[in-house]
């Protein structure tokens, strides 16, 4: 493994002078301090905002979570009232969903896509930035409700009608329901960017094919937003307007069906689960290969089962609803697609195992993170096949082994996959490597306290006890040791092992920002593009866009089969890659200029939808806002006009010139 | 020395990044629009003492202000066309015309909300009111958006102020304009022809 020797030049970032104004502004230059991140739309920025997000709010829902294992810690749980209790787990729920793993998974892409196929940026620059800001101010929004009168409280799948204004008289839903159409925005305008990126924006050579498979399964977890998202706006939309304009919709007396808005729900919500998961099989398909020292086994199979996933998916949905009396035929036709879609996963776990097969193993807290998702994500899939048997689904259906089952794909799959990312990329991100040491603690006690979480949550669901019970007594607690009480307890116990798994990285993160050791340059011998560049990459990305001619493209820059052996034999270092490209540097690189309308105009929606609740004037306030966003963003080209990057002797081109001169 | 920008390289494609994206965007539509259109097709026949479909709606005005909306997609491709020509002036007055006959359509469907209020069907009356206003409505919310984005771009085009490659805005809006009006197709059929 090369250590890099000399330090890479660093190209002073674009300075532009703003030479014209457009609408009422003029365009935002800073390239330091806050304004350079709160008006940027440069897509590494915006994805490392995400992930902060995220991570902000996986503690949010972290503390949510510990909040109800403290309750159901003993019989008679006195740590939080009936009403609390529905709004912890609604909240813990929707936060863990909405705003952990989908903006990790978001922030992944915005930062990765790009580099992974080569180019300098996303389609919609300021758009990406827009989905940021309104991720976060939708997050916020949601929360809000806590101050304001108590949180949602019917289940993050908020069935009708007790979702109702009768059943729910809070403004917790509204808040609910408005902050998830807003976050839903984000999704939408993030979903339409990446795919017309990923479609438009490939390197040259580099054909769908040869495409990274965390980019394809990105992709496909795009298309799945695109066409989910719309289903779920319908159903808060619904919901809304029930509560807040008194439609009838799910209103029984009127003669409503309140099977619609599962129907609704669960449409986008199956869909909802690999759009949880799918970014983390992408993570892991990258994790796998680079540190078995071997390329992906069967790289069509995982790409084609992930795709094939993606369409499945759509038609699982009422095996969330088998216990509502959907009548036979829907059973056993949802039954079937159940059973078939598990097909496709095994076929990526077998991948997975394969390409470890014979490797040479490199057991980095990366890998060992990737090595748990296949195993625990296992788990999950296995009790999830239980779940497509409809007679044994209705006994378990809104006990505590469905809890089990979803813990163990969304935490086993999800988030280990997202643990795995985070340690494999953090080189690329910021120039530096987490703590391997720590790292191994991070992991072990991660995956030491899930089980000891969710595993007896198995075991009590079979038990019988329901899901989202906030309190239990002795009396229910059963007899002898291998009772409620007991498996509860091992369950909070764990939890707080879990915590300070958690708490570990976080530690780990502290530590490696303080250590001054710069990471090498490929420091895990990787094999795709996104380490053909500086760590952290510079705002340009390449300083030349790579030809493509090969799955792998960096790896076979770096290594050749030798015909003789059959070996693969180094060629270059990543170093010698590097300055081959700062030779050739492109001049004159015009990156898309930042702007203020992002954050306006996402800042705008919050005020509507606050004013829905509370008073329709500053509903009218915050659509004010919103037009002159929407009219100042077009009114403003993405790129300032080429004199604006002329004044600035220090601008990229001269230097980059310069570099190519020596 | 030639300036390369970000989006410098020719797309993948062959589509431009905006047109593929508004493409994309429609196809997101799409299930926004299913899943009104089956809520109100599941509701339909639900009225609750309010007034039934057939007794409120007006099919000969509402088929008259419906052939005005489709006309205005010939209007709108005309003016694709003459954008494409670099013909300003016909461009300017085929997207106004465009967003005019679009603002009859939405002037109609004033009316005709207005009318079918006074005959006893509110938002709450019954499942047929809440959900019959709620995807018209949004079909409605849809149009307005599109003569919006057609009256700026006629502004804009004015003050000769267009970011970006003008036929290509010109099209890209044009797309959006011919789903809402296919969309008001499928409405039309579903909600007004098909009897309960």
């Amino acid at each position: 493994m090369a250590i890099m020797e000399r330090e890479i030049e660093v190209i002073t970032p674009i300075t532009a002078t703003p030479s014209s104004t457009y609408g009422v502004l003029k365009r935002p230059v800073a390239a330091t301090g806050w304004r350079a991140w709160v008006f940027t739309v440069d897509h590494k920025k915006l994805g490392l905002m995400y992930g902060v997000t995220a991570m902000f709010f996986f503690i949010v829902g972290g503390v949510e979570a510990l909040l109800i294992r403290l309750q159901l810690a003993a019989p008679n749980g006195k740590v939080l009232n009936a009403d609390l209790y529905n709004q912890m787990f609604t909240m813990h729920a929707t936060t863990m969903v909405f705003l952990f793993v989908m903006p990790m998974a978001a922030g992944f892409a915005n930062y990765f896509i790009p580099l992974q196929i080569g180019a300098r940026d996303v389609a919609f620059p300021r758009m990406n930035a827009l989905g940021f800001w309104l991720l976060l101010f939708g997050g916020i929004f949601i929360n809000l409700s806590w101050f304001l009168g108590g949180a949602a409280d019917g289940g993050w799948f908020m069935y009708a009608p007790n979702s109702g204004p009768v059943f729910s008289p809070t403004h917790g839903i509204d808040f609910w329901a408005f902050g998830l159409q807003i976050a839903g925005i984000a999704s939408l305008t993030g979903a339409i960017n990446l795919i017309v990126t990923v479609l438009n924006m490939r390197a040259p050579g580099m054909t769908l094919m040869k495409m990274p498979i965390f980019t394809w399964m990105m992709t496909v977890v795009q298309f799945l937003l695109l066409f989910a998202v719309p289903v779920i706006t319908v159903a808060l939309f619904l919901l809304s307007f029930q509560r807040n304009f008194g439609a009838r919709f799910f209103d029984v007396a009127a003669g409503a069906d309140p099977l619609l808005w599962q129907h609704l729900f669960w449409i986008f919500g199956h869909p909802e689960v690999y759009i949880l998961v799918l970014p983390s099989f992408g993570i892991v398909s990258e994790v796998l290969p680079v540190f078995s020292r071997k390329p992906l086994f069967g790289y069509p199979f995982v790409v084609f089962s992930g795709a094939a996933i993606g369409f499945v998916g759509w038609g699982v949905w009422a095996h969330h609803m088998f216990a509502s009396g959907l009548g036979p035929v829907s059973v056993a036709v949802f039954s079937l697609t159940t059973m078939a879609i598990a097909v496709p996963t095994g076929v990526k776990i077998i991948n997975w195992t394969l390409t470890m097969w014979g490797g040479k193993l490199v057991f980095s807290t990366a890998m060992k993170f990737s090595i748990g998702l296949i195993v625990l994500f296992t788990v999950g899939g296995l009790s999830g096949v239980t779940h497509s048997v409809a007679p044994s689904d209705t006994q378990q259906t809104d006990t505590y082994y469905i809890v089990a089952h979803f813990h163990y794909v969304l935490f086993g799959g999800g988030v280990l996959g997202i643990f795995s990312g985070l340690y494999y990329w953090w080189p690329k991100m910021f120039g530096k490597m987490l703590n391997e040491r720590l790292g191994n603690w991070n992991f072990w006690l991660m995956v030491i306290g899930m089980n000891l979480t969710f595993g007896p949550m198995h075991i009590l669901g079979l038990q019988g006890q329901p899901r989202r019970m906030y309190q239990f007594t002795n009396a229910r607690s059963g007899e002898g040791l291998f009772n409620f009480a007991f498996w509860n307890l091992v369950a909070s116990i764990g939890s707080f092992v879990l915590a300070v798994g958690i708490l570990l990285f976080l530690i780990n993160v502290v530590i490696t920002a303080r250590n001054p050791t710069k990471s090498p340059l490929d420091p895990w011998n990787a094999r795709s593009l996104e380490w053909m560049t500086s760590n952290p990459p510079k705002e340009h990305n390449f300083d030349v866009i790579p030809t493509v001619h090969h799955l792998d493209e960096f790896f076979h820059r770096k290594y050749e089969e030798d015909s003789a052996t059959h070996t693969m034999r180094q060629i270059a270092t990543a170093e010698e890659i590097m300055a081959e490209q700062e030779r050739n540097a492109d001049a004159h690189i015009h990156m898309p200029s930042p702007s203020y309308w992002p954050v306006v105009l996402a800042f705008g929606l919050p005020v509507i939808t606050f004013g829905m609740i509370f008073s329709h004037l500053i509903a009218v306030f915050g659509a004010i806002i919103v037009f002159f966003a929407a009219f100042g963003w077009a009114l403003e080209p993405s790129t300032a006009p080429a004199s604006d990057f002329e004044t600035n002797n220090s601008a990229p081109g001269k230097a980059l010139e310069s570099v190519g001169k020596s | 020395m030639t300036d390369i920008t970000a989006h410098g390289h020719a797309s993948s494609t062959g589509i431009s990044n905006v047109k593929l994206g508004m493409w994309t965007f429609l196809g997101s539509e799409c299930l926004l629009f299913g899943g009104l259109i089956s809520t109100y097709m599941l509701y339909r026949g639900r009225v609750t003492g309010g007034p039934r479909p057939s007794q409120i709606f007006d099919i000969p005005f509402t088929s008259v202000s419906s052939f005005v909306l489709l006309m205005s997609s010939l209007t709108m491709v005309l003016a694709v066309s003459a954008a494409h020509k670099s013909e300003d002036r016909k461009t300017n007055l085929w997207l106004t015309v465009t967003a005019l006959l679009g603002a009859t359509f939405v002037g109609g469907q004033v009316y005709e909300f207005t009318a079918f209020y006074n005959e006893g069907l509110g938002f709450s009356t019954s499942l047929f009111g809440s959900s019959f206003y709620t995807l018209t409505g949004f079909h409605g919310v849809h149009v307005t958006v599109g003569i919006i984005m057609l009256m700026s771009l006629v502004g804009i085009f004015k003050r000769s102020k267009v970011s970006g490659n003008k036929a290509e805005v010109v099209e890209m809006i044009g797309l959006y304009w011919h789903f809402v009006d296919i969309v008001w197709i499928i409405i039309f059929t579903l909600v007004y022809l098909i009897p309960v």
